[in-house]
């Protein structure tokens, strides 16, 4: 019996699903991780596993309260989880221009704006090594200096009202163009009723003393590296709570640099884990 | 500095490989020798190797293989409980299970859910991995179906589909993929069967390792330019790019097919400098959109670049600016959407790159196969506007472009902007583009992105958005299947139409379609097209972000 031809056609298809899904599906991967239990590749192929985690993944090197432990020097913020969790990996996702944090009572509506988040920790790590956090666009209490601007037409006309949207305390200036900056209101949306919102940049230095990399989040939030720059930041500390030889830790910092592949490929990078473990003596 | 040689030795790998890898690939659409195992699976599925197909078989084909694959993954996701190495995670829901299995049969790979924690491993490697294979193999059967139909004298047939899956599967992508499986074990990417590990940290804390096999899913998420991170973190995590070598690597592999394409192309059709004219004008394109996503990245305008003082939100330490801006554009450019860092936190004008690049339809070079059927259609398109000009029936390699292939054409160039721009004026008349988490035009720039990812068969995201709705999987779900299978529908009615057609002589008066002004032409209509196309809505978004 010939089978109708769209029959026969769905009926090669599944076949074709089956026989490709043992092939490609099962054989093809069992065989490659059959190949990554062969010595020497084997420990790559589980995961470049130490004794305290993988020399691959970040790690978080802060208390249970989530401060800084001070003889160890710190990673990049995370984002996979409460930090460097590989179950919950990923990014901020917020944009260029998330400069208004949601203020309000309610803890589950407050949101700190991409902005805001640079700015506290800019802040935050410039406490800690004990040098100036200030950055362009932040205000000296560590949020996003951002104004809402009331024009009296919309987009036009002389500016009616100033209001400083990430402050309920007292706004990082006293006047605006002439009009008195007013601090923030919880649950107000000042984009909502009408407000320009204009970023302020301040007298901050165009490139702060804390690098980039250390008040951004990475894309995997298990970044395992940070910038040379941002380890010689944190070298003084380390020096004074180890009470070692500053040389010394940048001896350290040089042994577990990653320069470029080849070269050129990629940016250098400290890998942190491996340069506290090294600190431990381990 | 370093950023340019990263770029110029991958240019110089793929300039090496072109001829070696592109007659290579030739010799397997073209040969009709076959081997044990291939003549093994013809038995095992029921084909007659030798049958030739018409458009409207081969067609029917691609539709009943990509439909029965589209059950299959889904029940395997529906099911996941029930099957081994779930690793204790439940079935996936109706709603994202349907999103996945379309996202993965349309080698769109648009992920509605985290990996780490919805995928087992058996859905991994036996559901998600084998579509990564066989939708890459689909979309290089139907562009060689449409070569067939430019080289063909006065046929009727386009070759056989079954005999192109087995084949470019078997022969192409699996050699490949165990190859470079390895090497990127090597460079530390996991590849084993674990459940994970608990580890305890330096400080004394816990952290859960993962494990699966994430090297073999890998190399096939490049190489088929499908883009489904193992992760939720994709190939920002350590696991799947641990390094900046394995990072070239990746984008070697994401490029090494589509830009060896038109080698085949120029083979099939017996003249290599038609092959080098197309590869050129995906060359200038992509060459230009990365020249630009570096440039807008490295200089970092914008309030929070400006206050950090890089653009370095969402990048990992040793990619660096350049080394994510490079990847960014090269995911787009081809329909790949791997990420090795989160667009949504680009600079405006940089992360409307990422979107343009998906607006041009994905043809420098674009996606395995379609971005060359794609650049085909352009340079149909072209040659119509070129004859327009100058008052000749427009012919393309001796094929008239005549009243049915210039319909076929026009129609194949609207369908991506009709989804894209309805999909994202549905969800904002519907309320659904609530759950962008950015407001203002970097939220219209999260819708924007969305549909023309899911349409162009990207899956690369402005991952703030919440997709894993029903509204939004059901919708993204249908731009992906409209987005993909209806233009293959027309390039093969395109294809069966050229292949009757006995070519015609070449005169005094037909444009030379190998020189530069026809590759200049052909980009120069690309542009324009997608400009007057997409403009309006980018101005709404990343234009107006990155001007205010």
């Amino acid at each position: 019996m010939r089978l109708p031809a769209w029959l026969a056609q769905h009926l090669a298809a599944l076949r074709a699903v089956l026989v490709f899904t043992v092939v490609l599906g099962l054989a093809y991967p069992l065989l490659l991780v059959g190949v990554g239990k062969i010595p020497g590749l084997s420990d790559k192929a589980q995961g470049s596993m130490i004794t305290v985690g993988s020399s691959l993944i970040g790690q978080s090197f802060t208390d249970a309260d989530g401060n800084p432990i001070p003889k160890y020097f710190q990673s990049r913020p995370s984002n996979a989880g409460d930090g460097y969790d590989p179950t919950s990996t990923g990014a901020s996702n917020l944009g260029p221009e998330s400069v208004v944090d949601t203020l309000s009572d309610d803890p589950d509506t407050v949101s700190q704006s991409l902005l805001t988040q640079v700015c506290e920790r800019s802040a935050a790590v410039g406490k800690l090594e004990g040098v100036d956090g200030s950055r362009p666009y932040c205000t000296a209490d560590g949020v996003g200096a951002v104004l809402a601007v009331f024009h009296s037409d919309g987009f036009t006309g002389p500016i009616t009202r100033v209001v400083s949207v990430n402050q309920t305390g007292a706004p990082f200036v006293a006047t605006y163009q002439g009009v008195t900056v007013e601090s923030a209101k919880n649950d107000e949306d000042y984009r909502a009723l009408g407000g320009v919102i204009t970023p302020i940049r301040g007298d901050a230095p165009a490139t702060p003393i804390v690098p980039a990399d250390a008040i951004t989040a990475s894309g995997s939030g298990l970044d395992p590296h940070i910038s040379p720059a941002y380890a010689a930041l944190q070298a003084p500390r380390i020096a004074r709570e180890r009470g070692l030889d500053l040389t010394r830790v940048q001896e350290l910092i040089d042994e577990n640099t990653t320069g470029r592949a080849l070269g050129f490929l990629g940016e250098p990078g400290v890998d942190v884990l491996a340069l506290n473990l090294a600190l431990d003596g381990k | 500095m370093a950023g340019w040689l990263f770029v110029l030795t991958l240019i110089a790998a793929l300039v090496a490989v072109y001829k070696p890898f592109g007659d290579y690939m030739y010799r397997v659409v073209a040969g009709h020798k076959h081997n044990a195992a291939e003549r093994g699976v013809y038995r095992l599925v029921g084909v007659d190797p030798a049958a030739e197909q018409t458009w409207g078989v081969y067609a029917r084909g691609v539709l009943a293989f990509s439909a029965v694959s589209l059950l299959f993954l889904y029940g395997l996701l529906r099911l996941q409980d029930k099957l081994w190495l779930s690793l204790g995670l439940p079935a996936v829901t109706d709603h994202i299970a349907w999103n996945t299995a379309v996202s993965f049969v349309a080698n769109t790979n648009w992920q509605a859910y985290s990996g780490e924690s919805t995928m087992g491993h058996l859905a991994q490697m036996a559901g998600l991995a084998v579509q990564n294979f066989v939708s890459a193999s689909v979309g290089i059967a139907v562009a060689v179906a449409l070569m067939r139909g430019f080289a063909a004298r006065n046929g009727a047939t386009l070759g056989n589909f079954w005999v192109d899956l087995t084949r470019i599967t078997l022969r192409i992508l699996l050699p490949v993929s165990v190859l470079f499986a390895i090497v990127f074990m090597v460079g530390g990417m996991v590849q084993n069967l674990s459940t994970g590990a608990d580890v305890t940290t330096l400080t004394g804390g816990t952290q859960h390792l993962t494990g699966g096999p994430v090297a073999s899913q890998e190399v096939i998420k490049l190489l088929g330019t499908n883009g489904g991170g193992f992760y939720n973190a994709n190939s920002a995590h350590p696991f799947e790019n641990p390094s900046a070598w394995t990072n070239w690597l990746q984008l070697f592999l994401i490029l090494l097919i589509p830009f060896s394409l038109p080698r085949v192309f120029g083979r099939m059709v017996g003249q290599n400098r038609q092959g080098y004219a197309i590869a050129a004008v995906m060359a200038i394109l992509a060459l230009g959109s990365i020249a630009l996503t570096i440039a807008f990245e490295t200089h970092g305008a914008g309030t929070v670049p400006e206050a950090a003082g890089a653009a370095m939100e969402g990048k990992e330490t040793r990619f660096g600016v350049v080394g994510s801006a490079v990847y960014a554009a090269v995911t787009t450019l081809t329909s790949t959407g791997a990420v090795n860092s989160f667009h949504d936190s680009y600079t405006a004008l940089g992360g409307m790159m990422p979107m343009v690049n998906m607006m041009l339809g994905e043809v420098a070079p674009g996606g395995v196969g379609s971005g060359l059927y794609g650049m085909l259609i352009l340079a149909i398109i072209t040659v119509f506007v070129a004859g327009l000009m100058v008052g000749r029936t427009p012919e393309y390699l001796g094929k008239k472009i005549q009243a049915r292939e210039i319909k076929l054409a026009s129609l194949y160039f609207l369908v991506t902007p009709i989804l894209v721009l309805s999909g994202t004026a549905a969800a904002f008349a519907t309320g659904n583009a609530g759950t962008a988490l950015n407001v203002g035009p970097h939220g219209l720039s999260e819708v924007l992105y969305a549909f023309t990812s899911a349409a162009n068969n990207n899956g690369s995201a402005f991952a703030g958005i919440t997709v894993n709705t029903p509204w939004w999987d059901v919708a993204l779900g249908l731009a992906m299947l409209l987005g993909r299978f209806l233009p293959m529908i027309l390039v093969l009615a395109l294809a069966g139409s050229l292949a009757r057609q006995r070519p015609a002589p070449e005169t005094e008066g037909t444009l030379p379609t190998h020189q530069p002004l026809f590759v200049g032409m052909v980009a120069g209509v690309t542009i324009v097209l997608v400009a007057l196309t997409f403009l309006p809505a980018l101005a709404l978004g990343p234009l107006a972000e990155g001007l205010s």
